[in-house]
């Protein structure tokens, strides 16, 4: 089993979304990906693989619409990271 | 609060589009004239973005086939395959089809967009693992979902990307079901297939191509582009339209798997829909027929291929593929590739329209599709149309940002 720093992967995540935080906001771990940011469907799957690749873990596309928010994003990379 | 607060982003993007000419998004064919030609806003336009690849869609033994079907047998099933929906002629295209394709059986759906969601969602199931190549078609993500399996996206036509993903999937005994499209609609790009398949052989997966725009076009034998590269036995199910190159609507799953049959009642898709009417079946039929008889077709659509990809490549347009029977022009935004458009129509040639988030990569594009029946002075109107578009726009006060180069 694998450890992880969840603060480092919520500041690698942060960095990535804020290409699409058009509206200036401070990202936390309570935004919400699709309401709070500029950020379609597409970008979102496509992120996703890159981060897929960057842990090297699988997040299923049906997984993602249980995460809302970034802390969830968070969470999922984490308990992948830690499972493997 | 209202449930269509969530068009309001679509609604902005249209009134944009709107207020720079026609409405592309449903613009209507006010008299369809041939396989080529149409009646749009009073005035007669060459048709070039209808996928229509073998312009069938008026050829006389696939018309008459149609008409004395809808005479005979009714204009409609009125029910399921699995209820009073089944005609001989359904039996008698499933067959067709399957020695066509040279399988053991071929299913038959009453569109392509079902038949993609019925062959997936019934073949893989929450224990299953669904490899989607990233560009793939909406109807595939939606069996996708549907289906309920573990799905994971690789990068576009990536034998690479698709090979870690599978080796990093944690449980290596479930089903994998790696699902790509032989000739991507949009780009009208090719999927390397041959390296697929050795992917597909080194990880014990299943494949499913979709041919909905290679069938009638790529391999000695028209079956396709899995055909065309020589890997045909690789490809555990194959998937199609009848509403391309075979000039009506429906679509089609067929496969080599002894138990392939039951796939017809463990989908919704084939069991909650009625089943072709007996016109289309007909027509579909003789259009099969044609294509296995009439190689000169497809020859022809490859001439016209090649014709419009040399004349708009040396015309300088950013074409995003190989000569093949989809054009793809890449516009430098979307605003050019409206006002491209437009111009387009008002020089009496319609071509397709393709913006985010239709599109990979968030790419705007002028699509063309070529088909067998357009002429060659017809070819030549069309590159002459592109070419006047693309020097009115350099020039003209309208000049939209970013044309130049």
């Amino acid at each position: 089993m694998m450890t992880v720093d969840r603060d480092q992967i919520f500041a690698d995540l942060r960095q990535r979304l804020e290409a699409f935080n058009k509206a200036g906001l401070t990202l936390t771990e309570a935004t919400d990906i699709a309401a709070d940011l500029s950020i379609d469907s597409v970008a979102v799957m496509d992120l996703i693989m890159e981060i897929e690749d960057k842990y090297d873990i699988s997040i299923p596309m049906n997984a993602l619409s249980e995460m809302r928010t970034i802390g969830d994003l968070v969470q999922a990379i984490v308990a992948s990271v830690e499972g493997t | 609060m209202d449930l269509f607060d969530k068009f309001d982003g679509v609604a902005e993007l249209h009134a944009e589009i709107a207020a720079a000419g026609e409405f592309p998004f449903g613009l209507c064919m006010e008299r369809v004239l041939s396989a080529t030609e149409a009646i749009v806003g009073g005035r007669k336009v060459i048709l070039a973005g209808t996928n229509n690849y073998l312009g069938l869609t008026f050829d006389p033994e696939c018309v008459a086939a149609a008409a004395a079907a809808v005479r005979e047998h009714g204009t409609g099933t009125t029910g399921s395959r699995v209820a009073n929906g089944t005609y001989a002629g359904h039996l008698e295209l499933s067959r067709d089809l399957a020695a066509f394709l040279g399988r053991r059986a071929a299913i038959v759906f009453t569109t392509g967009y079902q038949a993609v969601l019925g062959a997936l969602s019934g073949l893989a199931g929450p224990d299953d693992v669904i490899l989607l190549d990233a560009d793939a078609h909406a109807s595939m993500y939606d069996g996708c979902r549907l289906s309920g399996a573990t799905v994971i996206r690789f990068r576009h036509n990536d034998p690479a990307d698709l090979d870690r993903r599978l080796k990093r999937l944690d449980n290596p005994h479930s089903n994998k079901l790696i699902v790509v499209e032989g000739l991507y609609s949009m780009l009208g790009d090719r999927a390397p297939l041959a390296e697929i398949a050795e992917v597909k052989r080194r990880h014990n997966a299943y494949l499913m191509v979709d041919e909905a725009h290679s069938l009638g076009i790529y391999g000695e034998n028209r079956r396709g582009v899995a055909e065309a590269a020589g890997v045909e036995a690789d490809v555990d199910f194959v998937v199609g339209t009848f509403s391309k190159s075979l000039g009506a609507i429906g679509g089609f799953c067929a496969s080599d798997h002894p138990k392939f049959e039951f796939l017809q009642f463990g989908t919704r898709a084939y069991m909650f829909t009625a089943s072709l009417s007996p016109s289309n079946v007909a027509s579909v039929t003789a259009a099969l027929e044609k294509i296995r008889t009439t190689p000169a077709l497809t020859e022809q659509l490859w001439k016209n291929a090649r014709h419009l990809h040399d004349g708009l490549g040396r015309l300088g347009f950013d074409l995003c593929a190989d000569v093949g029977p989809v054009v793809a022009v890449k516009m430098p935004d979307r605003e050019t590739a409206v006002e491209m458009w437009n111009r387009l129509l008002q020089a009496g040639v319609y071509v397709n329209l393709a913006i985010p988030p239709g599109t990979p990569g968030g790419l705007a594009l002028l699509r063309c599709s070529l088909s067998a029946g357009h002429g060659e002075t017809q070819i030549a109107q069309i590159i002459d149309a592109f070419a006047r578009a693309d020097a009115d726009m350099r020039s003209g006060p309208q000049r939209a940002a970013g044309t130049g180069d």
